[in-house]
């Protein structure tokens, strides 16, 4: 048993590392260090730049572009790429909708998107929630139709991030209601958010953003050979796609870019007449967070060890306490990053800021993006299956209770 | 010990929950907030109406008469409304700046004008660099033909942008962190050289960069005795900090009620979430911290008239910490239930989440309130 790295990958993170110094973009790289979300052309632009090196299509076989990094190198890049801070890769196209079509797709499907989602030509989201569909997904209602070559779609979506971006959205829809489970009647199309008939309504989130969107489907025409995998299938598509490379899921390198950002905003404001950083109390909680890294780290190593040497390609259901605690851990690192901001972690003030003074202002400037991060993760513990859904699969899965 | 309320007291509460069951429902807070000021004229005029501007002055200054149980009963119903207008910076810490350096002139002039809703104040004493200590003030007083200059600058001052005058902290003397040194000046917003620029905090309040060059003060608006304003500063922090505690009770009422409504309406799985075990749990949990957080506003309101400076700080500190965890924990969970919908700004229990944030940010959060307690562990 050794818990370190091997030199090898010791070598690779070096490498990583200095590739992401030295090729992200400068305005990328300061707008992400001040705690700021990627904009739209940030994330293109740094997944275009990784792609051209190879490194976009993290899990994908190489003859679709894929790096062929074992998942230990892949989970390197990910915590390297999210601790610099640069844009994540997009995961609609490369965790979610990429390793799906290299399983499910036919070539055609996998000729025409593949190395367009590698290189972000085109933007994906997904369709799956519904206002009626969360953590119970098989409820789903939106309808699909088939009409000769087509199918014609209606309903609606919720919560789709980032749609008002996308140029195309995997979705799944109910092409037979009366299937003896609910399981048996979904299938799984590929949409391009241009057809008419969709209609993308902003949903402004609690940090004042808009990351997310309701999308209407009405009368909406799908060509048949837009289906992935067989009609009435979709759902094993969907579990296929939920259950794989859940490497990225704890988030360990945003924890840790949070926990910086607040050492650094500790050093630069001062508690009972020293700097924050010397109080033994905020120093202890910092202690705290470093510890349970530390113990993330370690569970994130072993289920990424284990998954590699699995050959029966089922999500670990360890991976679901790298989901719970990985975003409990970054909620609290999120906090610490708010409280050491003091009063200024309130104002909602860069534009005024802007206006009245010639000199950016780092620490207020930190400090409205940290409280926005603290607001919007509020979120981490309810995408990607909720907290308490993924206690019900330690339960059954796990404990068999 | 004696938690029931006088007639009087119940009067009170009832007519306000009246007023802001009838007129501050969600949709109609969501037009204040788009008004220019941030809240609604309307409204502040409707609560002076009641007499609830003068709640805690006495009659002879067109107050109600009223103590910090007064101030709670109405801080508890804003908070359930999630109110806007400026009735904290105005009533409770204006005010008590007024009640306890003011002189008799100040008093007689400035009281019953906040009663009548003709004046707003505001607390300007926080400062960029200060952080949560009150004794860090670097804003200078020096003498002047006939008065007192102020120089320097005030940070997130609570509704300081609407304000008719501001009540200033500056350092006359002594070195930064120095309690001593201090003293507290009537400034009206209009005078020469004082600047204000408002924002919007992250639950829709207002509140105010204020510049301050060279700003003319008149001795006949010093409050209290120039270089020994730090216990009147301290006192009208605490004040806010029970008021606070109160508004927090208001609004941990309110995301329980609306996170209890949802999880007896909302249906995954062929059922409501609500017959789910984890989630009866979570209720039950938040029900417990609502209950000691109130138990803890409680402490902070009684403790606002302790006579003793230490014993009076200590138990504020407590609640503080006391309420402020509760806030955090409930109004958390309270989205954690909500999932998707408790995400949106168009939804209510995300507001109050985000009103939850704000207090506890404000005079202190927990940690700094803990550490207080720490220092004077025995």
């Amino acid at each position: 048993m050794d818990l370190r790295f091997t030199p090898e990958e010791r070598a690779f993170r070096d490498e990583v590392r200095a590739f992401i110094r030295d090729h992200l973009p400068p305005d990328t790289r300061e707008r992400m260090r001040l705690g700021y979300g990627p904009r739209k052309q940030d994330v293109v632009g740094w997944q275009r730049i990784l792609n051209q090196r190879g490194w976009a299509a993290l899990s994908w076989p190489k003859e679709w572009g894929g790096p062929g990094w074992t998942a230990v190198q892949r989970m390197i890049f990910i915590e390297e790429n999210q601790a610099a801070p640069a844009p994540e890769l997009l995961s609609f196209n490369i965790t979610m909708l990429g390793p799906v079509l290299v399983q499910f797709g036919t070539e055609e499907q996998k000729r025409r998107f593949l190395p367009r989602a590698a290189n972000l030509d085109d933007w994906w989201c997904q369709g799956f929630s519904e206002p009626g569909a969360g953590s119970d997904l098989a409820a789903l209602k939106t309808a699909a139709k088939r009409v000769g070559d087509h199918y014609i779609v209606n309903g609606s979506k919720i919560w789709t991030s980032s749609a008002h971006n996308a140029d195309w959205c995997f979705v799944l829809v109910r092409t037979n209601p009366n299937a003896a489970k609910r399981q048996e009647g979904i299938s799984f199309l590929l949409v391009d958010m241009k057809t008419p008939g969709i209609t993308v309504r902003p949903i402004i989130s609690i940090d004042g953003e808009h990351h997310l969107n309701e999308v209407f489907f009405d009368d909406v025409k799908v060509p048949v050979e837009m289906r992935v995998h067989e009609e009435n299938r979709g759902w094993d598509v969907a579990k296929f796609l939920l259950g794989n490379e859940r490497t990225g899921i704890a988030r360990l390198g945003k924890s840790r870019e949070r926990v910086a950002a607040a050492k650094e905003a500790a050093r630069a404001v001062r508690c009972n007449g020293r700097p924050l950083i010397e109080d033994p109390a905020f120093r202890q909680r910092v202690a705290q967070m470093e510890v349970d890294m530390k113990a993330l780290q370690i569970t994130q190593y072993r289920v990424v060890s284990a998954g590699a040497r699995k050959s029966d390609g089922r999500p670990d259901p360890l991976s679901s306490v790298l989901k719970v605690k990985g975003t409990e851990l970054l909620q609290s690192t999120t906090e610490l990053a708010m409280d050491a901001a003091g009063p200024l972690a309130m104002p909602i003030w860069a534009q005024e800021l802007a206006e009245m003074a010639n000199e950016p202002d780092m620490l207020a400037e930190a400090a409205e993006q940290a409280t926005g991060s603290y607001l919007f993760l509020r979120a981490a513990s309810i995408y990607g299956g909720t907290n308490e859904i993924q206690k019900n699969i330690l339960s059954k899965a796990v404990l068999r209770l | 010990m004696d938690f029931d309320l006088s007639d009087d007291q119940r009067l009170l509460a009832d007519s306000v929950t009246r007023l802001l069951a009838d007129r501050y429902g969600f949709e109609a807070r969501k037009g204040f907030l788009r008004q220019p000021q941030g809240w609604s004229a309307d409204m502040w005029a409707q609560y002076a109406e009641l007499g609830l501007l003068g709640v805690p002055f006495a009659e002879e200054h067109g107050g109600f008469g009223g103590g910090p149980v007064e101030v709670m009963l109405v801080m508890q119903e804003l908070g359930r409304a999630l109110a806007l207008e400026p009735y904290l910076a105005t009533v409770v810490l204006g005010g008590a700046a007024i009640r306890l350096a003011g002189n008799a002139a100040q008093q007689g002039a400035i009281l019953p004008a906040i009663a009548e809703g003709r004046r707003k104040l505001a607390f300007a004493h926080g400062e960029r660099e200060a952080r949560y200590d009150l004794a860090d003030v670097q804003t200078t007083a020096r003498r002047g033909s006939g008065g007192w200059v102020l120089d320097g600058a005030k940070s997130v001052v609570l509704h300081g942008d609407s304000a008719d005058t501001l009540v200033v902290s500056a350092r006359i003397g002594g070195e930064r962190d120095d309690p001593d040194g201090i003293g507290l000046f009537l400034v009206d917003a209009d005078r020469d050289g004082c600047a204000r620029r408002g924002y919007a905090l992250r639950d829709g309040s207002r509140a105010a960069e204020v510049s301050l060059t060279g700003v003319a003060v008149a001795d006949a608006d010093v409050l209290g005795e120039p270089g020994q304003a730090f216990p009147v500063i301290a006192r009208v922090v605490e004040a806010g900090i029970a008021a606070m505690g109160a508004e927090a009770v208001g609004a941990m009422e309110a995301m329980q009620s609306l996170t209890l409504e949802y999880a007896r309406t909302r249906e995954q799985f062929g059922k409501p979430i609500g017959t789910n075990q984890v989630v009866q749990h979570r209720l039950s949990e938040m029900l417990m911290a609502l209950e000691q957080g109130r138990s803890m506003a409680m402490l902070a309101t009684i403790s606002v008239e302790e006579p003793d400076p230490a014993e009076r700080a200590r138990s504020v500190s407590m609640a503080k910490v006391g309420y402020g965890q509760a806030a955090r924990f409930v109004s958390q969970q309270a989205i954690q239930l909500h999932g998707g919908i408790g995400m949106t700004e168009e939804y209510a229990v995300g507001h109050y989440f985000r009103r939850a944030m704000v207090i506890e940010h404000t005079f202190g959060d927990t940690a700094y309130h803990l550490g207080r307690l720490a220092a004077q562990v025995a």
